[in-house]
């Protein structure tokens, strides 16, 4: 443990990390298994790893899950 | 970062019911321009909430933020029409077609970051890193050193793009969206740099014992 939580967890990287690409390319799929109370996290790792990381694609996840469930009232 | 090939595993080969009827109607046949003005206005929905909610950030509202919203719902629409035939069902259709109006909706706000009048062009404005990274004024000695720190590993360790992105969206706020644009790339190849960027940086502030050396590598 340091004492800098928020700079370490910001430098931190992931090697399980896919990218924005990949992440997006499969988001809606990802987002369907969240939906659904399914385990995305553990089925797509690295996905899941991108969306913790990536502030533009962890919003776009969010935005997207939102709307599913919106729709789904 | 991983494979791109080891991401996807089995696509069902069935869609379900709704997303079938949604094919089916989108196709051909007296059904379709129902169909897609019934699309349209759900994703002209999303596209409005979305812009709403991002919108602030990002200084756009009023009838400028009305009309991204529709530019976005019309585009992502002309976008998965257009792809129609690529739909595999790894999903229900609706959450397919939904991802096309989130996504034109950050590509909209990207390119509108650019005409905001107090967008940083040359300047570096390392006195927010403190507070973006929640360093406390009562422990100001002890943080100075790492941000002078860090800020020498970004002028030793990073490569001349490397530091230029890293500065734009860490010290400047420049969305990487917006970034992206800029540079005429992507947003992956951005947040790749800026991946390479973290690890170095991280591993010289580990070096001089400012962070745990340790290289689990995992958040």
């Amino acid at each position: 443990m340091n004492g800098w939580p928020a700079l370490d967890r910001f430098l931190r990287t992931d090697p399980r990390d896919v990218g924005c690409a990949q992440a997006m390319e499969m988001l809606h799929v990802y987002v369907d298994l969240v939906a659904a109370g399914g385990d995305a996290e553990e089925r797509y790792p690295g996905i899941a790893a991108h969306l913790r990381a990536c502030g533009p694609c962890g919003e776009d996840f969010a935005a997207l899950l939102a709307a599913v469930r919106d729709a789904e009232g | 970062m991983i494979p791109v090939n080891s991401v996807v595993d089995e696509i069902p080969a069935r869609l379900d019911p709704e997303s079938a009827e949604w094919i089916r109607v989108l196709a051909v046949g007296p059904q379709r321009e129902a169909a897609l003005d019934r699309l349209h206005g759900m994703l002209l929905r999303i596209a409005q909430r979305e812009a709403r909610r991002r919108g602030p950030r990002m200084l756009i509202a009023g009838p400028e933020l009305e009309d991204l919203a529709y530019q976005a719902a019309a585009d992502a629409l002309m976008a998965i029409t257009g792809k129609l035939g690529q739909f595999r069902g790894e999903s229900r259709f609706t959450t397919w077609a939904y991802r096309f109006v989130i996504l034109e909706v950050s590509a909209k706000l990207g390119r509108h970051f650019w005409r905001r009048p107090d967008v940083p062009l040359g300047a570096e404005d390392w006195d927010r890193l403190p507070g973006r990274f929640g360093f406390e004024p009562a422990r100001e000695s002890e943080w100075r050193d790492l941000l002078a720190a860090l800020r020498r590993a970004v002028d030793t360790e990073l490569t001349a793009r490397q530091r230029e992105v890293f500065v734009a969206i860490v010290v400047n706020d420049v969305p990487l969206d917006a970034l992206a644009l800029r540079h005429g790339s992507s947003r992956n190849a951005v947040y790749k740099m800026m991946f390479d960027a973290r690890r170095k940086l991280r591993a010289a502030l580990a070096a001089n014992g400012y962070l745990d050396d340790d290289d689990s590598g995992r958040s």
